[in-house]
């Protein structure tokens, strides 16, 4: 079947500002999005700029806004959204080239809430250990891909870019409910300032957005109640 | 062109599972950096499933000898067995560290890491199927990639991020640096370092059905070879089972070892015939092999009788959505079936290269088949080949490979930037890379020779002549066609003479490299006259043990290669016949 893209273009070497182009691709329903802008990549303009990478939505690379909803390209199929498609880039981080965003700001982010283990008693030998329950209590957010779907399509991120945004939140989520984690008090304290967890107003976009399935607005709120009994 | 000169100790090429651990080892005693394509997080580590085994003997009793055992029998015979003994051991300690750097495994009720059955692996050298995989969910790589990244985080390690390297300088045999192209920008950056750790990944893009994500394209491997090193064990690379019908995309063999089964269309588990003992957990070369027979046998299902079933509709909600979160997901997203209720359709999808860059055990790259170490080059993880994984990696194995030789290749680095000094690369260092970059854009497009149509040739035609079944017949066809697929490259035009995020060109160098991944397979698969491992060629359907117990050396010459051989490292097994 015949489906129409219109796609927001964007050439830093020779536009002043994005303008949409649109594209007849042949596809068949099963097909991913991803395929339907290789066919245009690979055999129409070969100038089309996207991210991409494993292509089943694992690695995070190509997270874009489809018909007004933040999807990851290869996670959706043509019979999912039809034969008229809209794809915009993901909005709130600088456009670099068509579909491509400057993912810098966003992996600041990231950094700024210490997403990693932090415990000073030795280890020991073997394995610390740690029950199936308490392993319970983090395993949603272990799944994040960082793709930034979250982040982009929160309306507090896009009109304040300072705001560490939903997927930062979602990493430190991630330590400060490892029992094996000791590092708490300093990340909620980063998360306590006026750009952390109380900018969230719960619209929930996060959590439609998040093709990982994290129910991220309520990990924002777990976090929110630990800064409370934190203080 | 704008040029960029930066002066490091050493410099890490990938940032997935092995780059990531050498670079773990190596930042604390360098000025280190690491250049990755992608983000370190959309590294192909993240796509690994099911597990990373080690005999830590959670679930029953287990010992490293008893994985060294399996491993080389999976091997068919062919892995070094002294670096398979390291493999093993050092996995123990390795999955440790990573539950000690954070790693979130599943647990037992005891709050021990929890451990899973996995094709290949067994208990007593061949008794029964082992509890050995260490495992997060079905998303083991995913929680490894995440883990190593957060590491490097915590350490303050230099990344160079979507910086493609794409030239290694060697000057009278010492390594110099690399040089890289800025994909942002289109600047060219000169990388003047005295040590290099490629850790690039796999080349599964060869084929038209692969698990490999788009990225893995065979770079390391293929600046290499440009510059003469050889690549050994090319004629072995591996095709997993269960890869979603026509999609390819990876479905956990942790699958089959949480008690899935595979079916042929009259619903007859086949694996009883072909490994009696293990069934379907018999090694993934043996299954793709049953699989393909079976379709050729007209007991494949579907419409054009070329799939077979995955069944997992007996093992209940409760364990797939606790064990199989992921695959099950892939599944209803791509396929829209329920896998609780109806088994899935699967074909076997290239998924992993044995062979690749040689290294020895230290992960010191060697320059030809008499074991020649090149000063100042690492390889490490899917791109080099040590080998532990011989004719057919056993699952899991490549988890623990990432992790144990990325190390060692850090290790590497540190010794060899602690004895000698900074060296100087010059500012022409960059005119090959230049120069390459020039051509592409300059030359008028023609669809005739776009990227695009000569890869898609490439991949059907190896998919077709260079898969699970070989003969000397496909394979010299094959030759012929990847001739005439090379003068087409000669010719090859681009679209796009953009410097920002310009694709197009990086695709058409990529392309190179695939042209000689595939030559390189296809030689060394002519040449080896038997079915070993992987390698199966029904004009030789047995091993040959008397004229192979050798490992092939493959020499870039102008469309095909030049092979060498060096004899196979045995111990304490000897060879004898895998039978499961």
């Amino acid at each position: 079947m015949d489906v129409s893209i219109k796609i927001l273009r964007y050439d830093p070497e020779s536009d002043r500002k994005g303008h949409w182009e649109n594209y007849i691709v042949d596809a068949e329903p099963e097909e991913r999005i991803l395929d339907l802008l290789h066919k245009i990549k690979w055999f129409e303009d070969g100038s089309l700029s996207f991210r991409k990478s494993c292509a089943h939505g694992v690695c995070g690379s190509d997270a874009m806004v489809i018909n007004g909803e933040n999807m990851l390209a290869c996670q959706v199929l043509v019979k999912e959204v039809g034969n008229s498609l809209k794809i915009e880039p993901i909005r709130g981080l600088p456009v670099v080239k068509d579909l491509i965003v400057d993912m810098e700001p966003f992996f600041d982010s990231y950094k700024k809430v210490m997403p990693y283990l932090i415990n000073e008693k030795e280890p020991g030998d073997r394995e610390r250990l740690q029950s199936p329950e308490d392993r319970d209590r983090f395993e949603d957010t272990t799944k994040c891909i960082l793709c930034a779907a979250c982040t982009t399509s929160c309306p507090v991120f896009w009109t304040a870019e300072s705001y560490v945004g939903p997927a930062a939140i979602v990493n430190a989520h991630r330590f400060v409910f490892d029992s094996r984690d000791e590092g708490s008090k300093q990340r909620l304290e980063i998360l306590k300032d006026v750009n952390g967890a109380f900018r969230c107003r719960t619209a929930f976009n996060c959590t439609s957005a998040c093709p990982r399935g994290i129910q991220v607005t309520k990990a924002i709120e777990d976090i929110k109640r630990e800064t409370l009994l934190n203080n | 062109m704008k040029v960029i000169k930066h002066s490091f100790d050493g410099v890490i090429v990938g940032a997935g599972g092995a780059g990531l651990r050498a670079a773990i080892e190596a930042a604390p005693h360098m000025k280190l950096a690491v250049i990755t394509k992608l983000y370190p997080t959309r590294s192909h580590t993240g796509a690994a499933q099911g597990g990373m085994s080690a005999a830590l003997a959670n679930v029953e009793e287990d010992n490293w000898n008893w994985h060294a055992f399996d491993t080389v029998k999976g091997s068919d015979y062919l892995a070094d067995q002294p670096a398979v003994d390291i493999l093993c051991k050092e996995a123990i300690d390795a999955v440790i560290e990573l539950e000690h750097w954070g790693l979130p495994f599943s647990r037992l009720d005891n709050g021990k890491i929890a451990q899973r059955r996995f094709g290949g692996h067994t208990v007593k050298e061949g008794t029964s199927p082992a509890f050995r995989a260490c495992y997060a969910a079905d998303r083991t790589g995913h929680m490894i990639l995440q883990t190593l990244y957060q590491k490097c985080v915590s350490m303050g390690v230099t990344f160079f991020d979507e910086f493609q390297v794409l030239d290694i300088k060697i000057e009278d045999g010492i390594c110099q640096g690399v040089v890289a192209y800025e994909l942002a920008t289109g600047d060219i950056h000169i990388f003047e370092t005295r040590a290099v750790t490629f850790a690039t990944g796999g080349f599964g893009k060869i084929f038209k059905v692969s698990s490999n994500a788009h990225s893995l394209t065979g770079d390391g491997p293929g600046i290499l070879y440009q510059k003469g090193i050889p690549l050994e064990d090319m004629e072995f690379y591996q095709f997993h089972p269960t890869g979603i019908y026509r999609l390819g995309i990876l479905l956990s063999e942790a699958a089959r070892g949480e008690g899935g089964i595979l079916r042929n269309k009259d619903g007859e588990r086949f694996m009883e015939r072909y490994a009696p003992s293990i069934k379907d957990l018999a090694p993934r070369d043996m299954v793709s092999r049953a699989i393909a027979t079976e379709i050729s046998a007209g007991n494949g299902a579907g419409p054009d009788s070329d799939y077979v079933y995955l069944d997992l509709t007996h093992l209940g909600a409760e364990t797939i959505k606790k064990k199989l979160p992921d695959i099950t997901d892939f599944v209803r997203t791509y396929v829209k079936i329920e896998p609780i209720e109806e088994p899935i359709p699967v074909q076997p999808t290239a998924h992993y290269a044995m062979g690749g860059i040689p290294t020895d055990v230290n992960s010191r790259v060697l320059s030809d088949e008499k074991g020649t170490v090149l000063p100042g080059v690492y390889a490490a993880g899917e791109a080099a080949c040590v080998s532990v994984h011989g004719a057919n990696r056993l699952g899991t194995n490549s988890l623990l490979d990432i992790v144990v030789f990325g190390k060692r290749a850090g290790q590497s680095m540190v010794d060899y930037v602690t004895q000698t000094k900074p060296n100087q690369l010059s500012d022409n260092a960059s005119n090959d890379l230049t120069k390459k970059i020039t051509n592409l854009i300059e030359k008028e497009h023609t669809n005739e020779f776009s990227v695009a149509k000569i890869r898609k040739d490439l991949q059907d035609s190896m998919e077709e002549n260079a898969k699970i079944f070989r003969t000397k017949e496909t394979l010299e066809k094959q030759t012929e066609i990847l001739e005439e697929l090379r003068e087409r490259y000669e010719n090859v035009t681009i679209y796009d003479k953009g410097k920002v995020h310009n694709s197009e060109l990086v695709e058409a160098i990529e392309l190179d490299y695939l042209l000689d991944m595939s030559e390189a397979t296809v030689s060394s698969a002519l040449a080896r006259n038997e079915s070993r491992g992987a390698h199966s060629r029904q004009d030789y359907p047995d091993r040959d043990d008397t004229n192979f117990m050798k490992h092939s050396f493959a020499f870039k010459n102008e469309n095909s290669a030049n092979l060498k051989y060096r004899d196979v490292e045995l111990g304490k097994y000897e060879p004898m016949e895998r039978k499961y």
